[in-house]
Parts: C-alpha cells; sequence; structure tokens
C-alpha cells in the first residue's frame, strides 16, 4: 500500500497529533509542566544518553510544544523541526548550531532589521563575520564565498522589500560551496511556500507572525530537510564527538535528523530560549486555520495593491503578486500567492506618510505583521531604526516607505479606511 | 523494499526476537543505541559480533553469538549493523535460520541481498534504523520534532 500524501490544509489541521495515549482527548492537551518522572535509574540514564526517546524537562522538549513542531515539519515538507520561544530565537538557534568562530555567512541585503541587527553585530561579537549581498543576483551570493563560509542566510520573500528570492539559484551557489542555504519563510508562511522543495536545507520562521495569526503569541520554529550532508568535512560539530553532550556524534547516531537534534541538545539545552506549551497551544490554534486565512490575506492584499496602484496620490506600489512587478513570474513559479504584505510611498513623501498613518480609523499603527488585523508602520523609523540610512536603503527600506500587513477585515472596509486616511493626508 | 508505515508496524509487532549482527558494546555506537532502545521496547536482542563472542564478553545483558548460524534459538529479525559490501552473505544465513525478515540499518543498502531474501520469502528493509521506525510508527518520535507522516483519529497503543 502507498502512503497518502496528505496535502496541507489537512496537515495543518492533523500532524503531529494524534489523540491522546492517556486520556483519548482529541484537541491537544496542554502540558504545563517543567519536568516528567523517570520509571527508574536506569530510565533516567537511558533518556540523558539519547538512547531512549522520551521527556525529562521543559526546556529541551515537551509534548505540546512537540506537536507544533512536528506540524511545522510536516507543513514544511521537512524531516524535523525544533520550536524556540521567538522567530529571532529560531533564528539564533539554526546558525548558533551551524557556526562557530572565525567562521563566515553570505546573508541577503535585504533581510528584516532584527536579522540584520543579529549578524552585524551580535554574531560578529562573537568573531562570526557576515557579508551581505543584493538578494536580487545569486551571482552575488557567489561572488561573497569565502573559504571559511559555513551558510547562506536570506528570506523567501523580504520583510519589508518584498523581494523575492530565486531559491533554487542561491540553493545551488550554497551546495557548490558544500554550505547550507538557511531560509526565513516567516512572510510567506509554509501555505504559500517550501523553500526545502526548492533546494534549501533550514527554514527558519517567526511562528509569532502568520503561523500564529491572531497578534496574540510569540513563537518560531525551524525545520530541517533531512537532506544536507553534514559529513562533508566543513562541519565537525555534526561527526565528531560532542564536547557539549558527552560524546554523541549526532549525524552518525541519528542520520536525517540529526541538526535539529543537536540543535535541541547542544543550543537549545544551554541558551534556553524555549517555547511554553501554552504559548505552543495557542499558535497551534490558528495554525489550524493557516490555509484559509492566507488565501483571504492574499486575495485582500492584491485589492489593496491594485486600488494603491490606480490612486493618483500613490507615488509607488511595491506587491510582487501584482502581474506588471518585475518579480511576479518568478514569484509564481516558487508560492501560491504573495502573501498579505505590501509597501507603498505617497506623492507627500515622508510628511504625508505619517500623517496617513495617524488618520487610519482601524488600522493599527504596530510593528507586528501577520495579524487579523491590517496593521500599518513605517520601518525607516521603527523595525529598520538601528540600521543607518546606507543601510536602509540596502535592506530596501526608504523613508517615505509605507508598510501594510493586509488583515482578514472585508475589502471593501479595509480599502475605504485608505481612502479616508490618504484624504486626510494630503489635505493637511 | 518493504518500507510502508502498515507494512513496518507488522513487522514491528510480529518481529519480538532481533539477532543484531556487529552489535558494539561501546555504549555510544549507534548500533548499542538502537538495540539498548529495541531491548527496553519488549523485544530479545541476540547480539552477533565474533569480537565479543571469543571472549564470552556479555552485551545489555545478553549472550554474544560469532555468527547468526551459532544461535541456538529462533530468530525473527536479523539486524545488519555492517558495511553495504558485507551483507550478501548474512542475507544467505538469514534464510537458512529461517529468520521473518532482513533489516539493514541506515547507511547500509546492499540490492542484492534485497533482492534474494524477498525470493526467499523474508521482508525486507533497508537504508533505515529499526529503532527510528519503531518511535516513528509506536510513539516517541514525535517527542522530538519529527514529521513522522503518522495521521490518524485513533489513540496510539
Amino acid at each position: 500500500m502507498s502512503e497518502r500524501q496528505f496535502k496541507p490544509e489537512t496537515l495543518a489541521i492533523h500532524a503531529g497529533q494524534i489523540p491522546d495515549a492517556a486520556t483519548g482527548a482529541r484537541a491537544l492537551p496542554i502540558y504545563q509542566t517543567t519536568s516528567f518522572v523517570f520509571d527508574s535509574a536506569e530510565h533516567a540514564a537511558s533518556l540523558f544518553n539519547l538512547q531512549t526517546f522520551g521527556n525529562v524537562y521543559s526546556r529541551l522538549s515537551n509534548p505540546t510544544v512537540a506537536a507544533f513542531e512536528e506540524r511545522v515539519a510536516a507543513l514544511e515538507g521537512g524531516r524535523a523541526a525544533v520550536a524556540s520561544a521567538s522567530g529571532m530565537a529560531s533564528e539564533t538557534m539554526a546558525l548558533m548550531t551551524i557556526l562557530q568562530s572565525g567562521d563566515h555567512v553570505v546573508a541577503a541585503g535585504t533581510l528584516y532589521g532584527g536579522s540584520v541587527t543579529m549578524l552585524a553585530v551580535s554574531l560578529a561579537k562573537f568573531g562570526i563575520q557576515t557579508t551581505f549581498v543584493d538578494a536580487a543576483r545569486a551571482e552575488a551570493f557567489a561572488a561573497a564565498m569565502q573559504p571559511n563560509t559555513r551558510a547562506v542566510f536570506a528570506e523567501s520573500l523580504g520583510n519589508p522589500s518584498l523581494q523575492v528570492l530565486d531559491i533554487a539559484a542561491v540553493a545551488e551557489v550554497a551546495h557548490a560551496h558544500g554550505v547550507p542555504l538557511v531560509i526565513d519563510n516567516t512572510v510567506p508562511s509554509p501555505f504559500l511556500c517550501n523553500p526545502l522543495a526548492l533546494g534549501a536545507d533550514v527554514v527558519v520562521h517567526s511562528a509569532t507572525k502568520y503561523l500564529a495569526g491572531h497578534g496574540t503569541t510569540l513563537g518560531g520554529a525551524l525545520v530541517e530537510s533531512g537532506r544536507f550532508p553534514w559529513d562533508n568535512g566543513k562541519f565537525p560539530g555534526m561527526t565528531q564527538p560532542s564536547p557539549g553532550y558527552h560524546g554523541v556524534k549526532f549525524y552518525e547516531t541519528f542520520g536525517d535528523f540529526a541538526f535539529t537534534m543537536r540543535c535541541r541538545m547542544e543550543s537549545l539545552r544551554v541558551f534556553g530560549a524555549t517555547l511554553s506549551p501554552m504559548s505552543a497551544w495557542q499558535i497551534l490554534q490558528g495554525v489550524e486555520t493557516l490555509p484559509l486565512r492566507m488565501e483571504r490575506h492574499c486575495s485582500n492584499a492584491l485589492g489593496v495593491a491594485r486600488f494603491l496602484q490606480a490612486d493618483p496620490r500613490v507615488a509607488w506600489i511595491n506587491y510582487p503578486g501584482l502581474p506588471d512587478h518585475p518579480q511576479h513570474a518568478l514569484l509564481m513559479r516558487q508560492m501560491r500567492g504573495a502573501s498579505g504584505l505590501l509597501a507603498f510611498g505617497l506623492k507627500g513623501g515622508l510628511d504625508a506618510g505619517i500623517r496617513f498613518i495617524e488618520s487610519a480609523q482601524f488600522m493599527s499603527h504596530l510593528v507586528n505583521i501577520g495579524d487579523t488585523r491590517t496593521l500599518i508602520s513605517h520601518p525607516a523609523s521603527t523595525t529598520h531604526r538601528q540600521l543607518d540610512a546606507q543601510q536602509q536603503v540596502a535592506a530596501g527600506v526608504g523613508p517615505d516607505m509605507i508598510r501594510i500587513s493586509v488583515g482578514l477585515e472585508h475589502l471593501d472596509d479595509i480599502l475605504w479606511d485608505i481612502d479616508q486616511a490618504l484624504t486626510t493626508a494630503n489635505r493637511s | 523494499m518493504h518500507n510502508d508505515s502498515s507494512t513496518l508496524r507488522d513487522l514491528l509487532r510480529q518481529c519480538k526476537t532481533i539477532a543484531v549482527v556487529g552489535l558494539s558494546a561501546d555504549w555510544h555506537r549507534p548500533s548499542f543505541f538502537a538495540a539498548k532502545y529495541m531491548q527496553s521496547h519488549g523485544y530479545k536482542i541476540i547480539p552477533v559480533n565474533p569480537r565479543y563472542a571469543a571472549t564470552g564478553q556479555q552485551i545489555l545483558g545478553e549472550t554474544v553469538y560469532a555468527s547468526l548460524l551459532d544461535i541456538p534459538q529462533p530468530v525473527d529479525m536479523v539486524d545488519v549493523f555492517r558495511r553495504t559490501e558485507d551483507v550478501l552473505p548474512l542475507a544467505e544465513e538469514a534464510i537458512r535460520i529461517s529468520a521473518k525478515c532482513l533489516w539493514q540499518q541506515l547507511g547500509v543498502q546492499n540490492l542484492d541481498a534485497d533482492q534474494l531474501v524477498r525470493q526467499a520469502g523474508l521482508a525486507s528493509v533497508h537504508n533505515r534504523c529499526v529503532k527510528i521506525e519503531h518511535a516513528r510508527l509506536f510513539g516517541g518520535l514525535n517527542w522530538v520534532g519529527v514529521n513522522t507522516g503518522i495521521i490518524s483519529a485513533r489513540r496510539p497503543h
């Protein structure tokens, strides 16, 4: 009997959660416990030696969190996942597991501001250097590779630049140098894009955004494909006895989920950026409706983009879901839709933009994305404030850029609020 | 290869005695991990490794045999932790001792051996870990975020 390949709508509801063995509970129980008892000293030793699978302490693993991990792994078509307390924590866990002092990263220039700061400032403090390149050109990644490069990092769809990455082409560059491609897939969510299928090796998510979807809960996840050859000589931490986990050789012992096992036991266990079971449960309530929500986010965002494109008060609009967008063909090759983020500028420049944001009635002025609510923000003064003017331009964040995360309100009402805010902004 | 979930589940239910060829006595070797896990889940482990059989050393409290042919009791599954090129003679021995299944571990994939045992009516699995598959199908692997592929409305048992 060949096994059925279930579709994302089904996986979003079922993957990782069968009825509870102890009680038969159909919905996911919240295992709100720090610790789990051992059957015996021998059982405890086996668990610590990783010779049997089980739960020890919720900083390492927890059954409620594990259901979320498996669901994201399934939605991404990956082998295994590790959850963390936020998207930034997941990015940190992924990179800290791959990299060590003296290593080098090639990263897209158009990254979320927090990611730029992590690479350019925080990891640099530990002797890890990053070269930022033009994400529109795979050749730029190739040109920046060094003998000590150990990872390539980029976003599938840039926030807020909306830069579409040619994932297959950049994966080829990374693999030609024997290093993994790590993709932040937050903006499309796993429903719209599966970077692992296009050649990426590790995917990271801020689950706070579309996965959770309701602006309530912070969380993150990283997923491994199970296909990267960690024994190619460049990653001794994967093949040599682990000094951080009493001599276990992770790749030899766990094979195609060795990266997530090592991440869990060496990075998450030590740095402690664990997702709480309560948060995992809340995020999973959102994940169950991810496919439905993403379809509406996409159609509402396209409606907003068309409205802004036709409006004489608007100077420019960036939404790769528009057919005349230069990256539209690439986007459609890689994704089911262009997600709910778009950016635009007003003819009245920055001042008019600020007045627009302050004139909205129900569109919320804040710095999250992927909420049910429509959100508006001014990246240059908020999420990308830590970057200097040159870095802002490199990140695709001009001074007049307004970012909208289009929500699930009725499109007519969203357009009404945009129209009245534009009118107010122009009148003043 | 017999690798769909329902076949693997049946195999792991029926094969309760496992001869582990190439079992190491070093606690941090994958063969020891797997055998210890299976033993703790109720399987009878029979170590096969000439290196230890010669000295009379036990592994996991069990007598070690030099060869599959030396084992004085019926064997359900022959689980192979050896190099791919060394598997074919083991497949012949598995048939001789009337084992039900030849299981080649992760990274072990002798297709001639696979074909030989299947022609003799044995089940055959290769390039898979018996411990990982057991944990995937009967629970445990899901606790470490692995995509088990299990979609079900039934309670695990």
